[in-house]
């Protein structure tokens, strides 16, 4: 039987507006970047938006994604941002270093890189690209793998994103903090940054990715993350995503790690009215580690996927994976935790959780391990448990005179507390507790 | 203080309680003993207000007030307190804002002052150094990495930063050493006073050597079978239950004559 896409007209649209956007490229479409993104539209041209019937999207329907003609950031007017104005969405309490991307294009003035260490690349792929291309060459899209077409839309018109280069030996001192700021006033924007991370052999980095919304605009984040963990490096990479409630959020995350080295990733998600993350490891070499924490809170019509994919090819390596969430209303999650261990990989050690509280009737969640396990030496355990807030706790904290609000606030914070604990930045911690309530419009408990 | 007449409960369908009278007036410490799911726990948490049990028949009335018809929050703001027989764990939540939040709570519910923070901490500071916890405590998460001892004694603790009027201590003893016993045995021998009550469950005439009850009740299969003086505890520690029990069958008896 003939499948027929249904969203060919979005693909079409998506299609014939590269030749305006090549035009305004100019002298950048001579990059090498540029063969590539003539290669991702090729690619695009033959690949389907994913449906519901396919496996990997089976919870998770785009088509209100694809209703939408978005246009790439770099095709529309710039919004007008100021440096006063985007204080408040910058988490603080500790010393960093900051980049703001503006509908995924960076802004110099918004930024502040000042007295970063000396050999430390931190820049926006598009200066890179005239500066020193041959950095990003090396690296980007290495290890690409499948694509689909969402990941192909991103190749074709993304011209920015976030760079990090840090070289052999290097410990970045402060944290580097990205702001995304998203929406425009008056057009469905999309924001296609792509990222691109790179830590050297003995080094270490953490970065904040930061998405928040500038207006309560329909936008679309269509972000890829590349990252790669050098031997014996440790990469400490967060996400925070308070996008608005009518944007659309997908990121793509893909690892690389090489022997010892150690890869974090934690990844809270707030906003989003559909919001997809597919976090992909390889664990290529011996002795790696890999950790990832997610906290997903969804309300209203939320709804939240979250895709991870750890691929042990190596023996010796650990992974291990905590994801929680928290649905009330009509919110519906999605997790599906992929860990593959190769015939090589003997003596892995790899451990997964999902947990999931429904704090209303209508909240939903479909979770699935997915374990393929070809080594005879290994110790793999999942679990997935999904539930209500526990009630003899419930019932405890109430006959000491708290107010039932009050107490589920506790229970949220006790339930949430093992991945916010994660958090290796203190005063982080605290501000996601702070986010915690207030998304979920739950009265607030502060620590002493 | 706390009158509880011909109390029926069930739970899951299963009648636990079949009938309890009992009446603690105020200064008064009362022992409830009897063997294993005997209604014990049942009873004290019907009375602290767990909505798990169901009340089929009977009441309740505490200081005047019928308590049946209260939320759990309420009957802790009126003064009731149970020790819980298994402490729960709040990760992420201090033993500070814990009980800070429950204390001030309890003084809206009065319209009183809140505590300020300095206040706050100096109660805690003194009721904790009579249970003999360590500072370090105040800060950490309500019962998260405490040893069996420890989340008994913090129970006592939030006993006597809370000063109920009823305290019912559920199991209190078990799970605690010997010298852990005789100091959380001294912080409710503090907190006794004229205008409050205490109500002990427990399986060991042990504890009753430091809190001297004024009676003794045994809970037998959801009935209260005897009732007696600090000696009866003695004597249930030398001949157990099965002496009592006849008794039952003899009033069961003459009841269905
Ligand atoms: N949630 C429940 N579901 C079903 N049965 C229950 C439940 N809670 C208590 N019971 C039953 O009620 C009975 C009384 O239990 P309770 O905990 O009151 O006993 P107890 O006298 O405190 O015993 P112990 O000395 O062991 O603490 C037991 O048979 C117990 O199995
Ligand atoms: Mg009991």
């Amino acid at each position: 039987m003939n499948r027929i896409p249904e969203f060919q007209n979005t693909k079409e649209w998506y299609l014939s507006s590269f030749r305006k956007f090549e035009e305004k490229l100019n002298g950048e479409s001579k990059s090498f970047l540029h063969d590539l993104r003539k290669e991702a539209l090729a690619q695009l041209a033959e690949v389907d938006f994913p449906t519901t019937r396919d496996e990997e999207w089976k919870y998770t329907s785009v088509s209100p994604i694809l209703k939408q003609n978005f246009i790439p950031a770099f095709n529309i007017d710039k919004q007008n941002v100021t440096k006063e104005g985007i204080k408040k969405y910058f988490f603080s309490g500790f010393d960093f270093y900051t980049m703001t991307f503006i509908n995924g294009i960076y802004s110099e003035e918004l930024s502040d890189l000042q007295n970063l260490q000396k050999g430390v690349t931190v820049n926006s792929l598009s200066k890179l690209l005239r500066s020193n291309p041959k950095v990003i060459s090396e690296q980007i899209t290495k290890f690409v793998k499948t694509e689909n077409a969402f990941n192909l839309l991103n190749r074709v018109y993304s011209t920015d994103g976030a760079v990090v280069i840090v070289p052999d030996g290097v410990i970045v001192e402060k944290p580097i903090q990205i702001l995304f700021l998203n929406g425009h006033n008056d057009k469905l924007v999309l924001s296609i940054p792509h990222n691109l991370i790179v830590a050297g052999k003995n080094s270490q980095v953490s970065i904040i990715t930061n998405y928040s919304a500038l207006n309560s605009s329909v936008y679309f984040s269509n972000i890829i993350t590349e990252v790669f963990a050098g031997e014996s490096s440790i990469v400490d990479l967060y996400k925070i995503q308070n996008e608005n409630d009518n944007s659309f959020h997908y990121e793509k995350v893909e690892a690389h790690q090489l022997k010892k080295s150690i890869f974090n990733h934690y990844n809270f998600t707030f906003g989003g009215e559909i919001v997809r993350n597919d976090i992909n490891s390889t664990l290529d070499d011996e002795n790696i580690e890999t950790h990832y924490y997610g906290l997903y809170l969804g309300k209203g019509n939320q709804h939240i996927d979250n895709h991870t994919f750890v691929d042990h090819a190596k023996p010796n390596c650990m992974s291990n994976e905590l994801y929680k969430g928290i649905l009330d209303n009509k919110a519906r999650g999605v997790f599906n935790g992929k860990i593959i261990v190769r015939k090589d990989a003997q003596k892995t050690n790899a451990y997964q959780q999902n947990k999931t509280v429904l704090l209303s009737k209508t909240a939903k969640i479909n979770t699935k391990p997915q374990l393929e396990i070809f080594a005879d030496d290994v110790k793999c355990t999942h679990g997935a448990t999904v539930g209500h807030l526990d009630d003899t706790a419930y019932y405890y904290i109430r006959t000491r005179g708290i107010p039932a609000e009050l107490a589920k606030s506790m229970l949220i914070r006790a339930f949430a507390n093992d991945v916010v604990e994660s958090v290796k930045i203190e005063p982080l911690r605290d501000q996601l507790n702070h986010m915690i309530f207030e998304h979920l419009h739950r009265v607030e408990i502060e620590n002493d | 203080m706390l009158t509880i007449k011909n109390l029926h409960a069930t739970i899951e369908g299963k009648e636990i309680l079949k009938g309890i009278d009992l009446e603690i007036k105020a200064g008064e410490v009362h022992a409830i003993m009897g063997p294993n799911g005997s209604g014990k726990s049942t009873l004290a948490n019907i009375v602290a207000g767990n909505e798990a049990y169901e009340v089929t028949k009977g009441e309740i009335i505490f200081e005047g007030k019928e308590l049946l018809e209260m939320n759990p929050e309420d009957r802790a703001r009126e003064g009731v307190f149970l020790a819980f027989q298994y402490p729960v764990e709040i990760p992420g939540v201090s033993n500070a804002t814990f009980l800070k939040t429950a204390i001030n709570e309890i003084k809206k519910y009065h319209n009183q002052a809140e505590l300020t923070p300095k206040e706050f901490l100096s109660l805690m500071k003194e009721k904790s150094k009579i249970l003999g916890m360590e500072e370090a405590l105040i800060s950490r998460s309500v019962n998260v990495g405490f040893s069996g001892g420890e989340k008994k004694r913090n129970e006592i603790l939030q006993m006597l930063m809370l000063n109920p009027k009823l305290a019912l201590l559920d199991e209190t003893d078990s799970g605690l050493d010997i010298d852990a016993l005789k100091i959380v045995s001294n912080g409710v021998n503090l907190f006794k006073a004229k205008d409050n009550a205490v109500l002990v469950v427990t399986h060991y005439q042990r504890l009753l050597n430091y809190i001297q009850p004024d009676f003794v009740h045994v809970l037998y299969n959801g009935r209260i079978i005897k009732s007696g003086g600090k000696e009866l505890a003695l004597e249930l520690e030398d001949k157990g239950y099965d002496w009592i029990k006849p008794e039952l069958v003899e009033s069961e008896t003459v009841y269905r004559s």
